[in-house]
C-alpha cells in the first residue's frame, strides 16, 4: 500500500504518494520531477543524489521516500534565489570547475552546506568533506578552487 | 513491504516481535537501504526508529554518555562532552562512509549490521561500551563484543531491537584512538581496524583494551595484547609485543580489500600507532 | 583574405585563448540539464535487463512465462527479437546473448513493466537453465592452448602455431634491425609488466528512452558520445533503416570512450516496439561494471638496449591484450604507441588480440596507450637508475622530433614532445627537495588523435547572431569551444553564438565525440563553416555593391571592396548583412562536410611525486604537473581540465583501480565502494603546462588534448612509487598489499 507523505521541499509545502520501498531519489525523480539529483550508484557511494535532509547533507539514496514526512528537503533546484545564482554556483561556473556536470548537483547541495557549518574551511576540509562526492572529469582541482573562492567571496574577502 | 515507524520503544518492540516475516530496523539507513535496493533482503517489515522519543538524545550518565541509537556520526562530532570522552569512536564514527553517511549512519547500526570490518566496533569494544536491547521480554545489557556473532549475524532474539549504547565514565589520564586502513583516504571498507583504549597512572599504562577489526569474523578483543601495553609507557618493546600478539591473533580472509598476509602485517602496524595516539592522549588530558 | 588559410603561427586571436562561462553552465549548475536518465514520455514503462551469472554457459533454455503473467509486466524480450541478419554480430551478441554467455553480466533477456522496480522484480521470474562451461579471465591463461575455448572459429592467419583459439590476431610494427641494436648497447635490460582492467567510471549509468513503432519508425534519447553511429547501430540490430530512427543526445554524464557503444539501446527499442510504449533503461552502477566496457587488461614485455651516454639502440615490446569475449582489444593501438615518443633505428611492438569471459572492452581514453607507456616508460626509468643518467635528459635525448620516423611507419610532422620535456625540466617540481620515503617519477606519452566525418550547420540569423549545428556531443565543454572559434572566425561575441548538438536528423553523418577529435575536427568544421558563410556574405556584398563577387574581401569583421578598382563602397558589418538577408536573396547559412585528415598527434610529459609508508604500502600522491602539448588551446580552462582529468584517472589506475575475479569467473567489486576511484581527498592539486606547438593541420594550430593525459600517469606513478619505496613495481594497481609484499620479498 502507498503511503501519503507532507514534506517541505526547497521551502515548499509538498505532498505525494511513494511505496514503502521507494527512495527519496526517486520520488524526487520519478514522481515530482526533480531530476537534479542523479543516480550514480544508488548506494550511497557517489553523491551525485545528495540533498540536505532538515539541514544536513545526505544520498537521497539511502532515504526512504516514507522517511521525508514532517521533515525539510533542499535540492539543487532550490540553491539558485530566482535568477540569482548562489556565490558556489557563479564560481563554479567562472572556474569551469565541471565537464560534463553529473556530478555538480551533489557537489554543490554538499559545498553549500559545508560553508553554512565552516565558512572557513582548508582546502584539507573541504577535500575531506567532499570524499564522497565522486567525480570522474576534473580531478577535483577547479572544483575545490571554486569552493574555496566561493567562501572567501561570502566571508566578504576579495578573491 | 510495510513501513512503520513507531513513537515508543514498546510499539517498535511489538511491532517487530508481532511480525512473522522479516524485519529490519531502520535507524540511519546506510545499510538497510543498499541491502532492499540490491535484493540482498526483501524484508516484509521496516521499523522506523527516528520518530521514538528520546532515540536522538545522548545523555549523560554515571559519567559516561548514553548514546540513543539514532544518534548520528555527525551528531556525536558535533557533542563535545562524548568527543572528549571518547576521540576514538567519534572519529570511527565520522570514518564509516561520507560526509552524507555520517549524517545518518549509527553507532547501533553499525553493531547490528555485524560487518566483521564495521569501523566504529573495535573502539567501542576497547571503550568496554555496553548496549541495552529491548524485547518482548524486556530490557538486557550486554557489551558490545557480543553483539555481533559472525558476519551479518547478531546474538538479538526476535523482535529485539538496540535502543542505546553506554560509553562508561573513565579515569583521568585515559585516551583511546582508532586507526583503520583503506586503500583511498576516504569511502573504502577497513581493510584492518585497529582501536586501543587505555589509562595511564603516572606515565605507566594501568589499564588497557585492543580491539582489531576485519582481521577475523567478528572484531576481536585482545586481551593479550592489553596485558602487554599494561605496565609499561609504551615503549618500543611493549609495542612490538602488542604488534606479534595482534598479528597472531589475526584469522583474516584472502578477498578484494586484502589479503591474509597483508591484513596480518598491517593489525601489528596499527595496533602500535593507535596505542602511541591513546598514549599521547592520556598524557595530554592529564 | 584566403577562406582556407591555415594561420595559426601568426594569427592574433581575440575570442580563442580566452575562458568565458560555458554556455550550458547555468543549466548545469542549477539542475535543468537534462541527462540520460531525466527524460521522461507519457505512457512510459521502464526496462530491465537479465544478466548472466555465470562466466561462461550455454543457454539450454529461457522461460519468460512466469515474468510475462505479471499485471506489471508489458513485454519481454530475447535474442529472438532481434535482427539474425544484422551485420555487427559480436555488437548484437554482446547487447543481448544467444547460444552463449560469455561473461558474469552478459545480458539474455530484457523486461518492460511499469515502473522500474516491477521490471526488476520481474527479471526473477525468468527462468534460464544453462549448461556451465569452463572460463577463464586472465590474459596469459586464456593464451594456453590448453585454455577454455570462448569460440571454435579461432582466430586468423596472422596468429601463430601452437596459440589458443582465443588469439584472435597478431600485429606487428617497427623498422630496422634489433638485433643489432640490442648488440650495440652498453646496457640491455628485459621486464615484464601486467596492468588490471580498468572501468571509464563515468558517474551518470547508461540510460535511453526509446519510442519505436511497429512501422520501423522512431526516436531514442540517449547519452552517448556518438548518436549517429549508435543510431546506425540500432538500426542494424534491430532491422529497420537507419533514418527512420531519430536519435537524440541527451547531456552526458562522461563517457571517456565507454559510450561510443550500445548495450541497452537496441533492447529499449526492441522492448518499446513489441509494446508499443516508450520505454526507458537505466542501468545500476553493478550493471555498469558488470556490462559495459572497462579497458583491456594486459601483460606485457619489454626489452630495452641503450648506451652508457644515454642513447637507445633498440627496443623490443611484446603486448598481449585481453579485450574480453569478442575480439578488438586495443593492442594494435598499443604496440603502435609503445616507443612513439622515441626515434629509434631499431625498432619493434608486436600485439596480440585475445579474447576471454570478461565484458566486451571499450575505448577508453587513449585506448592501449597508457599500459603501453607504463612498460616502456618503466624500463627506461630502470636504465636510468642502473646508469645514474637524468630520466629527463634521456628522453630529450632519444625524443621523437619532426622528419624522425616513428615506430609505427610515418615521418613526423612538427610535434611538440621536445617542448613538453623542456617545460617539465624547467618546472619548478623538478628540482623541489623529496621528503623521507618519497619518490618522483617521469614519464612520456603519445596520442595519434583522430579527424573522422564531421559535419555542421552555421545559420545566421537577422539579428546578426549565429546558431551552430554540430553534430558531436559535448563530453567536455567543447560547445563552449566551437562558440570560440566561430566567434574568432566571425569577428562577433562569443555570446552571439549558441551551439547546439543537434539530432541525427538534422545533420549529415557525424563520427563519434572520441579520438580527441571534436575540438579538431569540429572546431575546423565550425571554422570552415564560418568561412563559407563569410563568402556568401560577401557575396550578398558584392550584390548590393553591384560589383563582382571577388571584388569583395573580408576583414576586419566587415565586407569591405578589394582595391580601388572595386569602386568605393561602405564597408557593411557582418550584422548589417545579418539584417539585410531577406533581401539580397535569403537565410545564409555556412555549411562544411568532410573527412578532415590533419589531426595533429600530442605528446605529454608527467611529473609525479610519492610517498610510499614502508609499513603498509600505502601511496600518496603529493604533487602532480601535466605538461602537454595543445597545440592552441581554445579554451585554457577546459584544456587544463583534461589535462586533470586524465592525470587524475591515471592516478586511479596507477593505485587502486582494478576488475577482482573471483575463481568463478564473477566480477567481485561491480560498485565505486570497491572499484577505487580517487575521491577527493585522494588528490593533490594539479598543476598544468600547456605547451603550444601548432599543429598545421588544423587552422588555428588545435591538437586533440583529451586522451594523451592519461598516457604518461601509469608510468610517471611507477616510476615515482620504484623510486620512493625502493622496489621497481611492475604491476597496476600498485595497491598496498602488492607494495608491501614487494618490499617484503625484497627484504626476505
Amino acid at each position: 500500500m502507498q503511503i501519503h507523505v507532507a514534506t517541505k521541499i526547497n521551502g515548499d509545502e509538498t505532498e505525494y504518494l511513494c511505496d514503502p520501498d521507494e527512495t527519496l531519489l526517486d520520488v524526487l525523480r520519478d514522481r515530482l520531477g526533480l531530476t537534479g539529483a542523479k543516480e550514480g550508484c544508488g548506494t550511497g557511494d557517489c553523491g551525485a543524489c545528495t540533498v540536505t535532509l532538515d539541514g544536513r547533507a545526505v544520498c537521497s539514496c539511502l532515504v526512504l521516500g516514507a522517511e521525508a514526512q514532517g521533515r525539510e528537503i533542499g535540492t539543487v533546484e532550490g540553491i539558485a534565489q530566482g535568477e540569482k545564482l548562489h556565490p558556489l554556483q557563479r564560481k563554479m561556473l567562472e572556474h569551469a570547475a565541471l565537464q560534463c556536470g553529473i556530478c555538480t548537483p551533489g557537489i554543490l547541495v554538499a559545498a553549500k552546506n559545508l560553508l553554512e557549518k565552516n565558512p572557513d574551511p582548508t582546502e584539507t576540509e573541504v577535500r575531506f568533506w567532499l570524499a564522497g562526492n565522486l567525480c570522474r572529469c576534473t580531478g577535483y582541482d577547479k572544483i575545490i578552487r571554486a569552493i574555496m573562492d566561493a567562501a572567501a567571496e561570502m566571508r566578504g574577502e576579495a578573491a | 513491504m510495510r513501513y512503520e515507524s513507531p513513537s515508543t520503544i514498546t510499539d517498535a518492540v511489538t511491532l517487530l516481535a508481532d511480525e512473522p516475516g522479516m524485519t529490519r530496523v531502520l535507524a540511519g539507513g546506510t545499510d538497510v537501504l543498499v541491502q532492499l535496493r540490491s535484493g540482498m533482503a526483501e524484508p516484509d517489515l521496516v521499523v522506523d526508529i527516528k520518530r521514538i522519543n528520546g532515540i536522538y538524545d545522548i545523555a549523560e550518565e554515571a559519567g559516561g554518555y548514553r548514546v540513543g541509537a539514532a544518534v548520528s556520526g555527525a551528531m556525536l562530532d558535533e557533542h563535545a562532552g562524548v568527543k572528549a570522552a571518547w576521540p576514538g569512536i567519534v572519529e570511527a564514527a565520522c570514518l564509516v562512509g561520507s560526509t552524507q553517511v555520517h549524517a545518518r549512519a549509527t553507532l547501533c547500526g553499525n553493531l547490528c549490521n555485524a560487518s566483521p570490518a564495521a569501523d566504529t566496533v573495535p573502539p567501542m569494544i576497547a571503550a568496554g561500551a555496553i548496549v541495552r536491547i529491548h524485547g518482548p521480554n524486556g530490557d538486557r545489557e550486554i557489551p558490545v563484543e557480543q553483539v555481533a556473532t559472525g558476519p551479518g549475524k547478531t546474538s538479538l532474539g526476535k523482535g529485539e531491537m538496540i535502543g542505546s549504547v553506554f560509553l562508561p565514565s573513565r579515569p583521568e589520564r585515559s585516551g583511546d584512538a582508532y586507526l583503520r586502513f583503506i586503500p583511498r583516504t576516504e569511502m573504502d571498507i577497513a581493510v584492518v581496524g585497529a582501536a586501543v583504549s587505555l589509562s595511564l597512572d603516572g606515565d605507566t599504562i594501568a589499564d588497557a583494551r585492543v580491539s582489531l577489526g576485519a582481521v577475523a569474523p567478528t572484531a576481536l578483543l585482545l586481551e593479550e595484547g592489553a596485558a602487554a601495553l599494561i605496565g609499561s609507557t609504551a615503549d618500543d618493546a611493549a609495542l612490538e609485543k602488542l604488534a606479534a600478539l595482534a598479528s597472531a591473533a589475526c584469522n583474516p580472509i584472502n578477498d578484494k580489500r586484502g589479503t591474509i598476509e597483508f591484513r596480518t602485517d598491517v593489525a601489528g602496524v596499527l595496533a602500535k600507532r593507535a596505542t602511541k595516539i591513546a598514549f599521547s592522549r592520556a598524557k595530554g588530558a592529564a | 583574405m584566403a577562406f582556407d588559410e591555415y594561420d595559426s603561427e601568426n594569427r592574433i586571436f581575440n575570442a580563442v585563448g580566452t575562458r568565458p562561462v560555458r554556455p550550458d553552465g547555468i543549466d548545469k549548475v542549477t539542475g535543468r540539464a537534462m541527462f540520460g536518465a531525466d527524460m521522461s514520455a507519457p505512457g512510459m514503462l521502464w526496462g530491465a535487463v537479465l544478466r548472466s551469472p555465470h562466466a561462461h554457459a550455454r543457454i539450454k533454455s529461457i522461460n519468460t512465462s512466469k515474468a510475462e503473467a505479471l499485471s506489471q509486466v508489458k513485454g519481454v524480450v530475447t535474442r529472438a527479437d532481434f535482427n539474425a541478419d544484422a551485420d555487427e554480430q559480436d555488437v548484437l551478441d554482446n547487447c543481448m546473448a544467444g547460444e552463449k554467455v560469455l561473461y558474469d553480466g552478459h545480458a539474455l533477456a530484457a523486461v518492460a513493466a511499469t515502473s522500474r522496480r516491477a521490471a526488476e522484480k520481474a527479471l526473477r521470474l525468468i527462468e534460464v537453465e544453462y549448461e556451465v562451461l569452463p572460463h577463464v579471465t586472465d590474459v596469459d591463461e586464456a593464451m594456453q592452448p590448453s585454455a577454455p575455448v570462448l569460440r571454435d572459429v579461432g582466430g586468423d592467419e596472422s596468429v601463430p602455431d601452437g596459440l589458443s583459439k582465443n588469439v584472435m590476431s597478431m600485429c606487428e610494427f617497427g623498422h630496422g634491425d634489433i638485433e643489432k641494436g640490442f648488440a650495440e648497447a652498453d646496457l640491455v635490460m628485459e621486464k615484464s609488466f601486467k596492468t588490471a582492467a580498468a572501468h571509464q567510471g563515468y558517474i551518470e549509468p547508461h540510460a535511453c528512452l526509446a519510442s519505436l513503432g511497429a512501422d520501423g519508425r522512431g526516436e531514442l534519447w540517449v547519452c552517448t558520445q556518438g548518436h549517429f553511429y549508435i543510431r546506425n547501430l540500432c538500426a542494424d540490430i534491430i532491422g529497420i533503416d537507419s533514418t527512420q530512427l531519430r536519435v537524440v543526445a541527451s547531456e552526458i554524464g562522461g563517457g571517456f570512450g565507454g559510450k561510443t557503444t550500445v548495450f541497452i539501446e537496441p533492447l529499449a527499442l526492441a522492448l518499446s516496439r513489441k509494446t508499443n510504449r516508450p520505454v526507458k533503461i537505466m542501468m545500476n552502477r553493478s550493471e555498469v561494471f558488470r556490462a559495459t566496457g572497462p579497458t583491456s587488461s594486459t601483460s606485457m614485455d619489454i626489452k630495452i638496449g641503450m648506451k652508457k651516454d644515454g642513447t637507445m639502440t633498440a627496443g623490443l615490446a611484446v603486448n598481449r591484450f585481453q579485450g574480453g569475449a569478442y575480439p578488438g582489444a586495443p593492442v594494435d593501438m598499443g604496440a603502435m604507441c609503445s616507443f612513439a615518443c622515441y626515434a629509434l633505428e631499431n625498432v619493434s611492438s608486436v600485439g596480440y588480440d585475445v579474447i576471454c569471459n570478461r565484458p566486451k572492452q571499450a575505448a577508453y581514453r587513449a585506448p592501449g596507450s597508457p599500459m603501453a607507456a607504463f612498460a616502456v616508460e618503466s624500463v627506461i626509468d630502470m636504465m636510468c637508475q642502473e646508469l645514474d643518467l637524468d630520466p629527463v635528459e634521456v628522453r630529450l635525448k632519444n625524443a621523437s622530433k619532426e622528419g624522425t620516423k616513428a615506430s609505427y611507419g610515418p615521418r613526423w610532422p612538427r610535434i611538440g614532445l621536445i617542448e613538453t620535456l623542456e617545460a617539465a625540466k624547467n618546472h619548478p617540481q623538478y628540482s623541489a627537495p623529496l621528503g623521507p620515503n618519497q619518490g618522483r617519477g617521469i614519464a612520456c606519452g603519445f596520442w595519434f588523435n583522430h579527424g573522422g566525418e564531421t559535419s555542421v550547420s552555421l545559420a545566421l540569423s537577422q539579428d546578426g547572431t549565429v546558431a551552430l549545428s554540430v553534430g558531436t556531443p559535448d563530453i567536455g565543454g567543447s560547445r563552449a569551444s566551437m562558440c570560440l572559434m566561430a566567434a574568432e572566425e566571425l569577428g562577433i561575441p562569443y555570446e552571439k553564438v549558441r551551439t547546439t548538438v543537434v539530432d541525427t536528423a538534422s545533420l549529415g553523418y557525424n563520427d563519434v565525440s572520441h579520438g580527441s577529435r571534436v575540438t579538431y575536427a569540429s572546431g575546423l568544421a565550425t571554422i570552415k563553416a564560418a568561412r563559407d558563410a563569410k563568402q556568401k556574405l560577401c557575396g550578398r556584398a558584392a550584390k548590393i555593391w553591384g560589383i563582382p563577387e571577388d571584388a569583395v574581401v573580408w576583414e576586419d569583421g566587415m565586407a569591405k571592396p578589394a582595391g580601388h578598382n572595386a569602386g568605393q563602397h561602405e564597408p557593411l558589418s557582418f550584422a548589417e548583412l545579418c539584417g539585410d538577408m531577406g533581401q539580397t536573396g535569403g537565410p545564409i547559412s555556412g555549411h562544411f562536410e568532410a573527412t578532415p585528415e590533419g589531426a595533429g598527434v600530442s605528446f605529454a610529459t608527467h611529473l609525479v611525486d610519492a610517498e610510499v609508508d614502508p609499513e603498509t604500502g600505502a601511496t600518496r600522491v603529493t604533487r602532480y604537473t601535466v605538461c602537454q602539448d595543445a597545440g592552441k588551446a581554445i579554451h585554457p580552462s577546459y584544456v587544463e581540465g583534461q589535462f586533470q582529468g586524465g592525470a587524475a584517472q591515471g592516478i586511479g589506475w596507477a593505485l587502486n583501480e582494478e576488475y577482482v575475479y573471483g575463481e568463478d569467473g564473477r566480477l567481485q567489486n561491480a560498485g565505486f565502494l570497491d572499484y577505487r576511484i580517487p575521491v577527493a581527498s585522494d588528490l593533490p592539486m594539479i598543476d598544468c603546462e600547456i605547451v603550444e606547438v601548432p599543429n598545421p593541420g588544423h587552422p588555428y594550430g588545435v591538437r586533440g588534448v583529451g586522451e594523451t593525459s592519461i598516457v604518461p600517469p601509469l608510468a610517471a606513478i611507477a616510476n615515482a612509487v620504484s623510486r620512493a619505496a625502493g622496489v621497481r613495481m611492475t604491476e597496476l594497481p600498485m595497491s598496498p598489499p602488492r607494495i608491501l609484499k614487494a618490499l617484503k620479498d625484497q627484504d626476505g
